[in-house]
């Protein structure tokens, strides 16, 4: 084997050695590693309750939905919406 | 080189490897710190994957040799453009070309949600990496890209020519872009079904690879359409050949998810559905690549060698087996939370444009995998031609293109009648007119025809009134001009008014395709200098004369053109000249050729001559009769070959230059007959249009909005809840 491709094999080797390892070298983060997470869930859940309640009234607006209808929807999701900044609120991650 | 390749090919294996040992350890034992490590293998799998298939690039870009997927993929005489296409012209090339994506596409999406999904996301590695593990062992253990020949060549055996087209650069990249982007949703899925989270999380989460994975798909299939069309010589854009539908099928059931995971975000309901269209469709794209490399059916697409049959059988079995296992042992968590409120519903539309897009993968299914069935049933291959698929094909796009005009003005849950007048009258009346109209430019005696162009008019009708309304609304709340209201509408509602893009883009698409299918004119002519033929639409061709030159790349022939001039009339009068060719390849990198034969002996292309309109296309291709020249191409081989050896080797090779040279030359003076494919076909261009408009409206609807855009859209809705939140 060409010595340069041997050389360049080993360094291959052990950078996905030292990129791989990273975690396993330093696991102290784990909590906070949690949190990040489920706040991360939380907050594509409040967006994803905002696309809707965007959608909703786009929908009345373009005459696809009552008015009745509407505000019956729009309520439910921002009770689903407000809900979900109260779950936020207790994480302490609640920039609105 | 090979060695550094085959090192890196081999590390890739080992982590992708570990990648799923790691992340099924860490969500089994719940050490987070493992499943991180799996994700970093993810990220480390792209870096080397992509540093391998560079290396082969850069060997075809060197034409190393000594490499023999180079030596038979490539030649000093290819042009550098296509030198870099060759790579995955080569069945090693495309598979590590399939990887390298895969390797990408894991490495985004693991990244994009390394803050989500904690409980899906280490099943999704696992899969992912598993994907990974499949190519990589084939790389590593059966068709390596970097398998040296034990002596280099001088010269290569060259690229195939009819993959030197433009179109063919890009088609295979973005097929398997396409497949590859596919397996992210599949892979999530498969977490959310194993974790029984199945709420729309996992969709949401990867719903732009979903979009991206239809539209990569999309433009390959449209490329190789084009590639179709303007390079083979037949005339035609689609063919219902095997490769061609493999590539269809996880396109036309992905359509399917991306429309019907809107009802279960909105409601709650198609999960079951929904979990079983993106298994399917992940499912599908690997049978596509597997129909592409195996060449286990007949195919236009020669390129294709054996020997993986099994490897890719086994690996199709075990997502089937191992999708219905998991659909089925949760039927329970795939419970609908809601009902269908009424068939007058966006719900039920969704549902019915489902059903009529499986129905139509089931057509193109059967029709694919008819000639292995029929084969294992009566011993006797039997294929099915376009006929058979027009007779199911043409009803279901009937329908499609119906439900792509009623789905968006009907809204969710329920309809009233008041809702359908105000949705309806105008469409309904743009669809009738669209229909009289057809029927008075000839169309009537073509009842499947006219229906579709009345129905697109109706579709096309609704998707320019959605955005009519939705500027007006966007009008009525913010006073904006038209112009920029029409730009803050579909900047701020990317997906919805995206969709209705594409929307119009296949309908589009559709009527292109009505018309050339149905009102195309066909004439095989064989025809003399000076000979005139009509070929319909007021258009006739006039044979003026042979031509014939010599392309030169480097020192060597790098393919010798026969063609022909004709003149263009239309009523009489003459409106242009076409020029169609056919290029000769001389047999390249093997040894025991005949010294002249070598030169016409080869692969040889054709140059399609076409005078492209907005309303039809002139198309023309040419086979030259070569009959008379093969004759003394033939007695010029049997006196090089008494005269090799015995004159010195440069009068050799000038006295053989000198001949080719002489027969190309003499070929006009002779004027030989030669036999033409000559067309008129109505609104092809209407084709491209309409898979452009599609196309851009879906990089709309995958384009990420920014950060600002995103809060300034929702930062209204914000304050309102958070206003809500302060009273509860």
């Amino acid at each position: 084997m060409d010595p340069l491709a041997v050389l360049l094999t080993m360094l291959a080797l052990a950078l996905t050695l030292w990129v791989i390892s990273g975690p396993l070298r330093g696991g102290a983060e784990r909590e906070e590693v949690e949190l990040a997470a489920r706040i991360a869930d939380l907050k594509a859940a409040k967006e994803a309750r905002y696309r809707e309640i965007r959608d909703a009234e786009m929908d009345y607006r373009t005459g696809k939905l009552s008015e009745e209808d509407w505000r019956a929807l729009d309520r439910e999701l921002r009770a689903e919406a407000v809900e979900i900044l109260r779950k936020l609120d207790e994480l302490g991650a609640g920039e609105r | 080189m090979p060695d550094l390749g085959r090192a890196l090919l081999f590390l890739a294996l080992l982590t992708a490897v570990y990648g799923v040992g790691a992340a099924v350890y860490g969500a089994r034992s719940g050490r987070r710190e493992w499943v991180h490590s799996a994700r970093r293998a993810a990220y480390a799998l792209a870096g080397l994957v992509t540093a391998a298939f560079a290396l082969l690039e850069i060997a075809f870009l060197r034409s190393d040799f000594n490499l023999e997927v180079v030596w038979s993929h490539s030649s000093t005489t290819t042009p550098p453009f296509y030198r870099l296409a060759a790579a995955w012209s080569s069945q090693e090339g495309s598979l590590l070309l399939w990887l390298w994506l895969l390797s990408l596409a894991s490495a985004l999406v693991l990244f994009l949600t390394r803050r989500r999904l904690r409980d899906v996301q280490p099943y999704a590695i696992a899969v992912l990496m598993g994907f990974a593990v499949f190519f990589a062992g084939l790389l590593v253990f059966a068709v390596s890209p970097f398998q040296e020949l034990a002596v280099t060549p001088a010269e290569g055996v060259g690229l195939n020519p009819l993959l030197r087209h433009p179109a063919m650069m890009a088609h295979p990249p973005m097929l398997y872009a396409g497949y590859t982007l596919w397996a992210v949703p599949f892979a999530f899925a498969v977490g959310a079904l194993i974790v029984r989270r199945v709420d729309a999380e996992w969709i949401v989460a990867t719903r732009r690879f979903a979009l991206a994975a239809w539209l990569f798909l999309g433009v390959g299939i449209l490329l190789g359409a084009r590639w179709s069309y303007s390079e083979l010589g037949w005339g035609g854009y689609w063919a219902w050949d095997p490769v061609e539908n493999a590539s269809l099928l996880p396109w036309l059931t992905g359509t399917a998810f991306i429309h019907s995971v809107m009802v279960q975000e909105k409601r709650g309901m198609l999960k079951t559905w929904n979990a079983s269209l993106i298994l399917a469709t992940g499912t599908l794209a690997i049978l596509g690549t597997f129909l592409v490399r195996s060449g286990v059916l007949d195919s236009i697409h020669a390129f294709t060698d054996g020997g993986l049959g099994w490897p890719f059988i086994t690996l199709i079995c075990v997502m089937l087996a191992g999708s219905i296992y998991l659909v089925t042992t949760r039927r329970d968590a795939l419970r609908s939370e809601n009902r269908l409120d009424s068939l007058l519903s966006r719900e039920a539309m969704f549902l019915a444009n489902n059903l009529v897009l499986v129905a139509f993968a089931f057509v193109v299914f059967w029709g694919t995998f008819f000639p292995l069935i029929s084969e294992a049933l009566s011993g006797e291959k039997q294929t099915l031609g376009p006929p058979w698929y027009d007779k199911y094909i043409v009803p279901l796009a009937l329908v499609l293109v119906a439900l792509t005009g009623l789905g968006p003005a009907i809204p969710w849950r329920r309809a009233t009648r008041a809702a359908v007048r105000r949705a309806f009258t105008v469409p309904a009346a743009a669809g009738v007119a669209a229909g009289v109209l057809a029927a008075l430019l000839g169309a009537a005696d073509h009842l499947a025809s006219l229906a579709l162009f009345a129905l697109a008019g109706f579709a096309g009708a609704i998707a320019i009134q959605e955005f009519v309304r939705g500027i007006r609304a966007r009008r009525a709340m913010t006073g904006e001009a038209p112009p920029l209201a029409f730009v803050s509408l579909v900047r701020r509602n990317r997906r919805r008014y995206g969709g209705y893009i594409v929307h119009l883009g296949i309908v589009v698409l559709f009527v292109g395709v009505a018309a050339s299918s149905a009102f195309q004119e066909v004439h095989d002519e064989r025809m003399r200098p000076g000979e005139t033929r009509e070929i319909g639409s007021g258009y006739s061709v006039r044979y003026e004369r042979p031509t014939s030159r010599i392309d030169i790349r480097g020192d060597d022939v790098e393919r010798i053109v026969f063609g022909a001039q004709l003149t263009l009339l239309k009523d009489g009068r003459k409106v242009g000249e076409l020029r169609p060719e056919r290029g000769y390849y001389p047999i390249q990198g093997r040894a025991g050729v005949a010294p002249l034969s070598r030169y016409f002996d080869g692969e040889a292309t054709s140059e399609v001559a076409m005078r492209p309109g907005l309303f039809r296309d002139v198309w023309t291709a040419v086979m030259p009769d070569v009959n008379e020249l093969l004759k003394t191409v033939r007695e010029g081989d049997r006196r090089f070959e008494a005269a090799a050896g015995k004159l010195p080797e440069e009068q050799y090779a000038r006295s053989l230059g000198l001949a080719v040279r002489g027969l190309v030359d003499n070929y006009p003076g002779e004027a030989p007959p030669a036999t033409f494919r000559l067309m008129v076909s109505p609104l092809v261009a209407w084709i491209w249009i309409g898979s452009l408009i599609a196309f851009a409206g879906g990089l709309i609807a995958v384009w990420p909005a920014s950060d600002l855009a995103r809060r300034r859209a929702t930062a209204g809705y914000a304050a309102r809840v958070a206003r809500e939140l302060g009273r509860a």
